[in-house]
């Protein structure tokens, strides 16, 4: 078959993994030596410590320090090579994959799957499991997203890690992300899909700890693997028992059998909630929903673009994508629907409070993404698949945007990440102030910006689809409002009032250079304008990125039990109602955080101490990090404590030390045997011989 | 004629006197004559089956034997020559230095 550019669609996840092996021979042969030299030889990766070591109040310093050796008078050529290459290689997927989707787009729609075997990878059996990309609308948006914004992430890091010392390592490691993530997207079945979804986790493990030398990073690291590991068993489970069930892992045989096993008995609807009630435990590790949300706001220890790229534009919405995939699993179990909707409807509440109280601009923001992605499987779990993918695309746009801009803010205040010690900073940053001011309007949901699109999208489709409720819409209008709340209290501390600054670190203030100027004006054009693809009907638009998701889920919707769930439109006056009473909140969240922060900046702390155990319980995160540490940590480490002493240590080394003994003492006294009296040797073999003989005329005398 | 049980009861008595010489004595020159007359004793038996059943095999494994028994009896005295150079005896029982 000749599909012209399609057929380079393996491209796409192969530039980054070239940029692995060339950024990683560097980093091995140029870098490691250097680094090694610098330190005085022994420790590897001993003494490259980055400037804010033992600084109590900064947890990262990728800024300006005054840190001499690592001035750019010292930088060795390769560093150009990589901050040419590692960028390089994820624009050129780019590329690819544009030209790709547009060689798609050309197709009608019913034709628009397109999937490329390259190998067969496992084969035993029946099973066979190959390296195949599959593109088709669904996956499309994701590899764009993905390669879109990973290579404005990439030229961004350029400039935000320009001062760090172990720069080729940062670049191995953030293409091995893209290679990992665009397998994820790109895989035509589930298994190649999980070698993406334990790639990415890798990368997000490598990221975090990428400055191991500090104990908090490195923890939160361990943190984000082991959570995600909980998450990625109910995956694999829910994979076998695919395969158990469908004979096959590909998602295009996967789902077209789907009609023909139900009406023959074997796909039961409880093995449906069986498999997508997995499926969506791996969701919930992968994408930070409750009960796994815990280790997002810890990977806020990596770098800021890795906070961007990993922690909110992509990597956190694979579960997103994996349920949307997914979707005529999902849409033959009402029950599992309910489970996703109800998950991310209290996920985004949940954490849309613990956002109000947190001081650390990181932590805000990753507490916004939980939320957020709260908001994508309410989508998902009313049926709105479209909308869902929808929101992770605009989503991506103005979330890796504030995180640029946080990192921006951070970089410019030499680590700095305290909003009580910022302030003011809109003065000196203008680039980053409008850029970041352009993303808080359109997360919080003002009209006419990408954010109002999707999440008004949502939250209709959480009102009026046959699976939706009105109290999933109160839950997610309740959190849009205070969404635009607490962005808006970031933007106020932030950028607006008097300067809190230590005038140590004011003095160094500047505006970031243009590697990270420009890669934000472009995520600012597109967080404005990102969501008018989407302009639902009721507003004159014609809703194209519905419409191009249609084939992927309408196909979904003939296989699935359920008519389709963006089908009916009871009445376009109710949607408005709907549209303006969300916006209404949006606007009464950002009133409420500029009367607090803007007009009477002592009423919080007032606030605070009516309340006190309220604060207290919001402040502390609900103490969900100490309930787990007491409920399942500690549990675990006893446990394993018993087991290792009782088991190991008492059954397996007695059975080893015991048998070993045994030998011993036998030998011991067997040895005694051997005197050295030749009679005595001779005697010995006489009556061995005796013995014989006498027992071989036993034998032929008794028969 | 002498019937074949005389023949097989004194090549039992031979190998007899020869496995008491073997295991009672000191001496390793007597220890030795004792294994050759075990080695006749098994001749004995040799030669006599061979003949009552009229096949000459045992005739030739007799004189088989013989041969080795010779090759032994060589290499064993000259081990014995070198071992009285050194230790100045050839009581086995004062040679017991290859124990635990």
């Amino acid at each position: 078959m000749v599909s012209g550019v399609l057929d380079y669609l393996w491209l796409v996840p192969a530039f980054p993994l070239l940029g692995v092996i060339l950024n990683g021979v560097l980093a091995l042969i140029a870098e490691r030596p250097f680094l090694l030299k610098e330190a005085g030889l022994p420790p590897p990766g001993g003494s490259h410590g980055h400037p804010s070591r033992g600084n109590s109040h900064a947890t990262e310093a990728p800024g300006s320090h005054g840190s001499g050796a690592s001035g750019p008078h010292s930088a060795p050529v390769y560093r150009n090579v990589v901050a040419f290459l590692a960028p390089g290689a994820v624009g050129a997927s780019f590329v690819v994959a544009l030209l790709c989707v547009l060689s798609l787009a050309a197709r009608p729609p019913e034709g628009r799957t397109f999937v490329q075997i390259l190998f067969p990878w496992i084969q035993s059996g029946s099973f066979l499991a190959p390296v195949g990309f599959q593109l088709d609308p669904l996956s499309s948006v994701m590899a764009l997203v993905v390669t879109g914004v990973g290579f404005l992430i990439h030229v961004y890091s350029v400039g935000y890690m320009s001062h760090e010392r172990a720069f080729a390592r940062y670049f191995v490691y953030l293409n091995l992300f893209m290679f990992a993530m665009l397998m994820l997207v790109l895989a035509n079945n589930y298994l190649l899909m999980f070698v993406g979804w334990e790639g990415v986790g890798l990368c997000s493990y490598l990221l975090i700890g990428y400055w191991y030398e500090k104990q908090s990073a490195s923890d939160a690291g361990k943190k984000a693997f082991i959570v995600n590991r909980i998450g990625d068993f109910g995956f694999l489970l829910g994979v076998f028992l695919i395969f158990w069930t469908f004979g096959s892992v590909s998602f295009t045989d996967v789902f077209a059998r789907i009609p023909l096993l139900r009406d023959s008995g074997v796909l039961t609807a409880g093995m449906a909630t069986a498999i997508t009630l997995l499926l969506f435990l791996g969701a919930t590790g992968k994408s930070a929903q409750i009960p796994l949300y815990v280790w997002l706001p810890d990977a806020m220890e990596g770098p800021t673009p890795v906070s961007a790229l990993i922690h909110a534009a992509t990597m956190v919405t694979a579960g997103v994508y994996m349920v949307a995939r997914s979707s005529a699993l999902f849409l033959l179990s009402p029950d599992a629907m309910s489970v996703v909707a109800v998950i991310g409807a209290a996920t985004a509440i949940f954490s849309a409070t613990i956002g109000i109280c947190q001081t650390d601009i990181k932590r805000v923001l990753a507490y916004s993404t939980v939320s957020q992605l709260g908001y994508m499987f309410l989508a998902c779990g009313v049926g709105a698949f479209a909308a869902g993918i929808f929101h992770l695309m605009t989503h991506a746009f103005f979330k890796a945007l504030l995180f640029l801009g946080s990192g921006s803010v951070i970089h410019a205040l030499s680590g700095e990440q305290d909003m009580r010690k910022m302030g003011g900073v809109r003065r000196y940053l203008p680039v980053t102030f409008v850029t970041m001011f352009a993303a808080t309007l359109a997360i919080s949901g003002i009209p006419g910006l990408s954010g109002f699109f999707s999440k008004d999208e949502i939250l209709w489709q959480s009102f009026s689809s046959p699976h939706g409720s009105p109290a999933l819409w109160f839950v997610g209008a309740l959190a849009a409002g205070i969404t635009a709340f607490y962005m808006f209290r970031l933007v106020f501390l932030t950028f607006y009032g008097g300067s809190r600054m230590d005038p140590e670190v004011e003095k160094h203030v500047h505006e970031s250079p243009w590697t990270m100027t420009v890669p934000l004006s472009i995520l600012a054009v597109l967080s404005v304008a990102g969501g008018w693809v989407g302009i639902p009907a009721s507003l004159g638009g014609d809703n194209r990125f519905e419409e191009w998701l249609a084939p992927v889920f309408r196909s979904v919707a003939a296989a699935g039990a359920h008519g389709a769930a963006t089908g009916a439109h009871p009445s376009v006056s109710l949607e408005f109602g709907l549209m303006g009473i969300s916006v209404g909140v949006a606007l009464a969240g950002i009133g409420i955080a500029y009367f607090l922060y803007r007009l009477r900046t002592s009423k919080p702390a007032e606030i605070a101490r009516r309340v006190p155990a309220l604060y207290d319980l919001v402040y502390h995160k609900y103490y969900v990090d100490e309930i787990y540490e007491w409920a399942v940590v500690r549990r675990v480490v006893d446990g394993s404590v018993w087991l290792w002493q009782m088991f190991d240590a008492l059954f397996i080394d007695g059975i080893v030390n015991g048998i070993a003994d045994g030998v011993r003492s036998a030998g011991d006294r067997v040895r005694r045997l051997q005197a050295g009296i030749v009679g005595g040797y001779a005697f010995s073999l006489l009556a061995g011989a005796v013995l014989l003989v006498g027992y071989i005329l036993y034998r032929s005398m008794v028969p | 004629m002498i019937e074949p049980p005389a023949y097989l009861l004194l090549s039992a008595i031979l190998f007899g006197i020869g496995v008491v010489g073997v295991v009672a004595r000191r001496n390793i020159l007597i220890i030795l004559m004792s294994v050759e007359v075990m080695l006749n004793g098994v001749n004995v038996a040799f030669v006599a089956v061979g003949s009552y059943l009229g096949d000459a095999t045992g005739g030739i494994f007799a004189f088989m034997v013989m041969t080795v028994a010779a090759a032994e009896a060589a290499v064993g005295l000259a081990l014995l020559i070198a071992l009285y150079r050194i230790r100045e005896t050839i009581d086995i029982t004062e040679l017991k230095v290859l124990k635990w």
